[in-house]
């Protein structure tokens, strides 16, 4: 009885990781192919020396601009939310000051605003700043989405750190700039590793910002090159899966280096 | 002396929250804020001409042809919160519930789960689009293989199951989200409660529908209110794989794609249309908004506090 329960458990979990992984593999598989190949035997194995396919995105394609454009824009989002969103935090966190409690109320209700839906007058601002086209607006509109989350989980860290290194460096005079810098923020660094993950993904994954903001295809962002890519090599599917393979294998594998904080990154907002 | 020491952390602290707040209001509650006020003008083009009271509500509510589209989308969207509420969140009810049991491999598939998950949506409609091509897409290929050809399915280009194949594909690109907020939560719950369980019942329905499942409604409450927000804002996945005007004839049509278009301009009719655009951007987030918070409210009542 136990036997038969396990077993119809496991027969379940295996069904569904096979379906997760299958569309995965087929498109690392299907990277290696020709087009005959690919439409006569999907599921068979390749001959994983035959790079032709992945060689052409990386020298006739501007996939690799694509890539320099989310590297920049996801990596200086990223380093300006944790800037912003750690000073915030130790701000509240560590002084009491009048409006506080308010300004935290502040923070929290960015978490629960669609900027979406609010693109027509940012389009509108972001061209009265002369930051259309531009790689700022991309940045900006990500600092801003991303800094609510950031000062939640950051301030309920630095909130839990001890007093005791703090009143101790504050007797022997230190300035408070300083004891911010070379006291606690090195212990913030877990927090911050947390903060970073749950914004780095969506972040480098947005494609809706980038479809409004950016028109040049010099600073297209790797999602949105995918599409004008597919378009341009829309008949020859080898390529097409070694575009997508190539997008998407930097992020599974460090997935899969760092599930764990993945997950928890990803999920932080949703798990109390 | 005390005050200039009062001053200087006041300056402090200023410079400290200062920044963040700025950038905040500029690039969020400021462009949210103006929403508002932009619905109740004409536009033309990009610039702002006369207030006209509920105008641009009133076309995009009862004037054709906007109406019609409204409602077509509308409805879409109703469907695919439906569909995913089944096949993302109640397939990651069940998934959490095997994964908990921690078997052996429980560790492989939990990553496997979500590594959909971690991928762009772009990249997960475009690899969907590959697979689904009504000639040398896998789906048809192995349908075909398996002697199951009269199955295979022009699936994107055919208004009965377009949708419904893009609902497919976010299942299999989110589910993992919900299996593992589920999962946080049933491990959450407390040994005793289930060990005094396992004396009183073998039945593993009974387990799971009277015991995990309201022991749980926080996570669901969560997963719940995350997907009606996502599935009234839905718009990357169906720009991806139907495209911007919701082909083929409207079929895969959503209040994002919609949206989109009307304040964008669609292939056809490349024009900015702010003032209807501005209308519909409010009418959903007064629409998401009111309605999340009553589903929320609602949702909590029915946690329990351990």
């Amino acid at each position: 009885m136990a036997f038969g329960r396990d077993g119809l458990i496991q027969i379940i979990l295996i069904g569904n990781s096979i379906v997760m992984l299958a569309p995965i593999i087929i498109m690392v598989i299907s990277a290696f192919k020709t087009n005959a190949q690919i439409f006569q035997s999907p599921f068979s194995l390749p001959d994983f020396t035959k790079v032709g396919n992945l060689v052409r995105v990386w020298t006739e394609t501007d996939f690799i601009r694509y890539l320099m454009n989310s590297f920049i824009v996801t990596g200086s989002s990223i380093a300006l939310i944790l800037v912003l969103g750690t000073m915030a935090a130790y701000a509240l966190a560590r002084y009491e000051f009048r409006g506080a409690n308010l300004i935290l109320l502040f923070f929290l209700a960015g978490l629960t605003l669609p900027l979406k839906l609010a693109v027509i007058p940012l389009f509108i601002q972001m061209r009265d700043l002369g930051l259309l086209d531009t790689r700022f607006a991309l940045i900006f509109i990500y600092v801003a989405t991303g800094l609510p989350t950031t000062v939640f989980i950051l301030t309920g860290f630095i909130r839990s750190l001890p007093n005791e290194l703090e009143d101790a460096a504050r007797m022997d005079g230190a300035s408070e700039a300083r004891i911010m810098w070379a006291i606690m923020l090195p212990l913030v660094r877990p927090a911050m590793v947390i903060a970073a993950i749950q914004n780095v993904v969506p972040i480098w994954n947005d494609f809706f910002f980038p479809l409004i903001f950016i028109q040049s295809n010099d600073l297209k962002t790797l999602p949105q090159g995918l599409t004008t890519f597919m378009g341009e090599f829309g008949t020859d599917w080898g390529v097409l899966f070694s575009g997508l393979t190539l997008s998407a294998l930097p992020v599974i594998i460090l997935y899969i280096a760092l599930s764990r904080q993945f997950v928890n990154g990803m999920t932080a907002g949703a798990i109390k | 002396m005390l005050s200039s020491k009062l001053t200087g952390r006041n300056l402090w602290i200023a410079a400290l929250v200062v920044p963040p707040i700025a950038f905040m209001s500029l690039f969020l509650v400021y462009p949210i804020l103006s929403a508002f006020a932009y619905a109740f003008y004409e536009w033309k083009g990009l610039a702002r001409g006369e207030f006209i009271w509920f105008e641009n509500f009133h076309r995009v509510l009862f004037e054709f042809p906007f109406s019609e589209r409204t409602i077509n989308a509308f409805s879409h969207n109703i469907f695919v919160f439906f569909a995913l509420m089944v096949l993302q969140n109640g397939v990651g009810f069940l998934l959490a519930y095997c994964l908990w049991r921690e078997l052996w491999g429980a560790r492989f598939h939990r990553v496997a789960v979500f590594l959909p998950v971690v991928l762009s949506t772009v990249i997960v409609g475009l690899l969907w689009k590959l697979f689904l091509h009504p000639l040398f897409g896998a789906v048809n290929v192995s349908l075909r293989g398996m002697g199951l050809g009269f199955l295979a399915q022009p699936w994107l280009g055919q208004d009965s199951t377009a949708l419904m194949a893009i609902i497919v594909a976010n299942a299999w690109h989110m589910v993992g989200f919900p299996t593992l907020v589920f999962l946080a939560g049933m491990q959450r719950i407390p040994s005793e409660i289930l060990d005094a369980v396992r004396m009183e019942t073998e039945s593993e329905w009974v387990k799971m529908s009277k015991i995990v499942w309201p022991l749980v409604a926080p996570s669901a409450t969560v997963v719940f209110t995350l997907l009606f927000v996502g599935a009234f804002n839905w718009f990357e996945l169906p720009y991806v794989m139907g495209g911007i005007d919701g082909s083929p004839h409207g079929a895969t049509d959503v209040l994002g794609l919609y949206f989109y278009r009307t304040a964008f301009g669609s292939m056809s009719a490349s024009a900015e249309n702010f003032g209807p655009g501005s209308a519909l951007a409010v009418l959903i987030f007064l629409f998401i908004a009111v309605v999340s918070s009553v589903i929320t409210i609602r949702l909590r009542k029915r946690e329990i506090q351990l």
